[in-house]
């Protein structure tokens, strides 16, 4: 898997202080010798850190700190898809395409998205600012169809609704997350209501 | 101890064993994968199905512990077809190219799909592709072909200790790669070749070369080092085609170093194929007769206190035997096979073994190792010491410069002065002296110096003084570097009386005292202190002794003969001729054999049971192969103050060309470019 070919690499990575501080925490919540459970919550600060990504210097950095083989943290890093091993786009956007968002139109959405950003699946556009993947099931087929933009979802989306989101991100907003025809949670739209009774 | 019961057959098993051992000690075979009795336990192939009464499905009995009152079957129409099912899903990706695989013929997953493959695909989909990977100059990889047992990640990790490989990717995406297209730099690294059931990882060097019916197998001992490692040799027609490692608990388990597999296409490239006479300045190739003539009539025109002889690393006993015969019966007390410089007694035998003796090394449970690079200079020592590692509770503590030996190690600075304050029990000497089976291991470059009698005789003191020596246990060890040096030292092919030892002999030969120096395959000595002395250079490849040489007398490489090398723990094995030497070479005896014809003073040996009859009766510890002669411990080594402040330093610079096969090898200067960063620096070509 050539995941990280094509694209620039920084020589060097370190936590900032702060980011230090959190990782410190996430090592303390195991027992002694036992520190190299803590290596999902450091790659996801490291990720965070460095804007979206993990570089292959910040793979190395958090293997340094929990004493393991960068080969050992590489496997990790490629097995989660939630770690992104190229640089993403300010906004990264997952569009669900599991079975019940398709139903609901996720593929009106993938077709709006390759329009409005101009880029294909995998791909990261031209101003750096979105990156597109399709994904599998996000877990809120409630609210199909369903797209995360970085740590938020947007949910109950067609493909007006979902421009209004893009183009409010691009303008540096940020868009109400969550339903976006207004029902709280996944509540039932409009007035609320009970299932009827057998033979009632 | 559990019972249970395998296709209708009660077995007890002793505790903690799986169900798939269970059923090989019940004489059931069950195919496997990624199961592989040194490695931890993967479970991922699936292969190892049987029916367990009771469960609702076949259990993976590689994973499964055997326990109380399990019903096992082995062969049933389930089981049949839940193989089959796992066999089908492993060949989906799994490409048809055996014809041009170098694993055809001794693949895993050939044999295996003979019994449960199935004749046609079903498999419409895409099939998936990989990239292949950069393993170095060693090992070639064909990714595609692999089935993920990961085996060669579990060697990697768990034996030679250097976590470089893994699995990135999950599912189809699943890949083996190093870390960031790194290569393997373990020197045990071609053994993941042998793991691997498919054709995924093969050799480089023997890539394309040959295919596993047409060779030759013929079992053998290794000299690359002194640890003589079981070896297979696979000979084609005359030509060693490859090495592989044999099952030898007490040794190498199933475990080679790279050298030893690797730098035998050092033995067709060099080779001394006919006898050389330098004429006028040049060497000459000239036939037997005139040959062995002109180097008996050296032999007799020169004072028996003017000839000295020098046996090297690869040396063999019936070889130094015969020479040490010869010498004798020329008169001349010089003779030395100590090539380094090691001040050893052949009286001391406790001094110069590695008494403990490598299987033992499991027994211990703290370690010192003084000026010595296990890693570089036993490699499978080194990998038996990681072993004990593993298993817990084993301090190691070393002096010497600092390298990775895959293992905890508190290092203790590279000074000799820090020995004197291990002898007064100070530091790790507390340790030592607490654990119930300590152990020291003595390199071999750590006595070999000038003040190397000295250290010998800390190292005795340490090891009495921290309780290393008493009955049933002997932790001092010596760590030899050369496959000749034990059995020289056992048939006592060191000076006679008021016979000169190395440095005196390559002195008087600089002086010009001495008018005949032997050497017996000795090229790791500085050829030029031998001044104007008439050289007879015998041996197998044309490196540093051949080309000061005066005459040449053609021998032959470990894979040529029958021959007896004794391994650092005094353990006499054999080797067997797999491969005839090239061109009018012979084997080492019988050229000194014929020359004791020339200079009219016959040994009494007309074969090779004759010649080792006669070792036997003189030295009957090596009539008893792979047997262990505990050695009586006594005091050795030189008054201690005497030891100087300079540093240990390991005697090999380079591991891949530690001897002339290496040197010529291609695949060794290979290495030495790639692995180690530098240009090699041997007489290649």
């Amino acid at each position: 898997m050539s995941v990280d070919r094509g694209f620039e690499q920084p020589a060097s990575f370190a936590f900032t202080p702060e980011i230090r501080a959190k990782a410190d925490a996430a090592i303390a919540k195991f027992p002694k010798g036992r520190q190299a459970s803590a290596i999902l919550a450091l790659l996801d600060l490291a990720q965070r850190q460095s804007g979206g990504w993990l570089p292959r210097a910040a793979m190395e950095h958090v293997a340094e700190i929990l004493g393991m083989a960068p080969i050992r943290v590489y496997e990790v890093a490629t097995f989660y898809t939630m770690f992104n091993l190229r640089p993403v786009g300010r906004y990264h956007v997952q569009l669900c395409r599991t079975t019940p968002c398709w139903l609901r139109g996720s593929e009106d959405l993938a077709t709006l998205c390759k329009r409005k950003l101009g880029i294909e699946p995998g791909g990261r556009s031209a101003d750096g600012l979105f990156s597109l993947v399709e994904v599998e099931c996000l877990g809120a087929c409630v609210n199909a169809p369903v797209v995360q933009i970085n740590d938020d979802f947007y949910e109950d989306l067609d493909p007006a609704r979902l421009e209004a989101v893009l183009d409010g991100l691009a303008k540096g907003e940020r868009p109400r997350a969550g339903s976006q025809v207004g029902r709280q949670g996944s509540a039932p739209q409009g007035a609320a209501s009970t299932p009827s009774a057998p033979g009632e | 101890m559990p019972k249970l019961t395998i296709d209708g057959t009660a077995i007890e098993v002793e505790a903690g064993l799986t169900v798939l051992q269970a059923c090989e000690l019940a004489g059931a075979e069950i195919p496997r994968f990624c199961y592989h009795e040194r490695l931890s336990i993967a479970s991922n192939c699936r292969m190892c199905l049987v029916e367990m009464e009771k469960s609702p499905k076949p259990i993976a009995s590689c994973a499964m512990p055997a326990a109380d009152g399990m019903v096992i079957h082995t062969d049933t129409a389930t089981v049949r077809k839940a193989r089959k099912g796992v066999m089908e899903f492993l060949l989906i990706n799994h490409p048809l190219d055996c014809p041009i695989c170098d694993q055809g013929g001794e693949c895993d997953l050939q044999d295996q799909a003979m019994a449960y493959g199935f004749d046609r695909s079903r498999f419409n989909e895409n099939k998936r592709a990989v990239a292949d990977k950069e393993f170095g100059p060693l090992i070639k990889t064909v990714m595609t072909r692999c089935i993920h047992c990961t085996r060669c990640i579990r060697f990697a990790t768990e034996v030679a200790g250097v976590e470089e490989l893994g699995a990135i990717g999950r599912g189809e995406h699943m890949e083996v790669v190093t870390y960031v297209d790194k290569m393997v730099t373990s020197e045990l690294s071609g053994n993941i070749i042998d793991l691997c059931p498919v054709g995924a990882l093969t050799s480089k060097p023997y890539a394309f070369a040959a295919r596993p019916w047409e060779l030759r197998e013929t079992e053998s001992i290794d000299v690359s080092d002194a640890v003589g490692c079981h070896i297979r040799i696979d000979a084609r027609g005359r030509e060693v085609m490859r090495v592989l490692p044999r099952l030898c608990e007490e040794i190498n388990e199933e475990w080679i170093s790279d050298k030893t597999r690797f730098a035998v296409d050092g033995l067709r490239r060099q080779r001394l194929d006919r006898p050389y006479l330098r004429k006028e300045g040049k060497l000459t190739p000239v036939g037997w007769p005139e040959a062995l003539a002109a180097v008996g009539a050296r032999l007799t025109g020169s004072a028996p206190q003017r000839i000295a002889a020098i046996a090297g690393d690869l040396a063999d006993v019936e070889a130094m035997m015969a020479l040490k015969d010869l010498m004798q019966a020329l008169g001349s007390p010089h003779l030395d096979c100590r090539q380094d410089d090691a001040p050893f007694d052949p009286a001391a035998r406790a001094s110069w073994l590695f008494n403990t003796t490598i299987a033992g090394i499991e027994q211990a449970d703290a370690c010192l190792i003084i000026g010595s690079n296990p890693r570089w200079e036993a490699p499978i020592v080194n990998a038996r010491l990681r072993k004990r590692f593993l298993r817990g509770g084993f301090k190691v503590a070393a002096l010497g410069p600092k390298v990775d030996l895959t293992y905890g190690v508190e290092w203790l600075g590279a000074s000799p002065g820090t020995l004197k304050d291990l002898a007064d029990g100070q530091g790790f000497a507390e340790v030592l002296k607490a654990a119930s089976h300590p152990m020291l291991i003595l390199g071999a470059g750590a006595v070999a110096r000038p003040d190397g009698a000295a250290v010998l005789g800390l190292a005795r003191e340490i090891a009495e003084r921290c309780g290393m020596v008493r009955e049933g246990w002997n932790g001092f060890n010596l760590l030899h570097t050369a496959a000749a040096r034990v059995g020289g030292l056992e048939i006592g092919f060191t000076p006679g009386a008021g016979g000169r030892d190395l440095q005196r002999i390559l002195a008087a030969a600089g002086a010009g005292e001495m008018e005949v120096v032997y050497l017996l395959g000795a090229d790791e000595i500085d050829m030029t202190r031998l001044g104007r002395a008439f050289v007879v250079y015998q041996g197998h490849h044309g490196d540093a002794g051949a080309h000061r040489a005066d005459a040449i007398l053609p021998g032959a490489a470990y894979t040529e003969k029958d021959a007896t090398y004794v391994n650092m723990e005094g353990r006499p094995q054999q080797t067997r001729l797999a491969a005839y030497p090239p061109g009018e070479a012979r084997e080492d005896w019988t050229i000194i054999r014929a020359l004791s014809d020339a200079v009219g003073r016959r040994l009494p040996y007309d074969n090779l049971v004759q010649l080792r009859r006669r070792i036997h009766e003189a030295y009957p510890r090596l009539g008893r192969l792979r047997a262990i002669e505990p050695a009586a411990w006594q005091t050795f080594g030189a008054e201690t103050a005497a030891v100087t402040g300079e540093p240990f330093r390991s005697p090999i610079e380079n591991f891949y060309m530690t001897d002339p096969i290496g040197r010529a090898s291609e695949t060794m200067a290979a290495c030495t470019e790639r692995l180690l960063g530098r240009r090699g620096t041997g007489t290649h070509g």
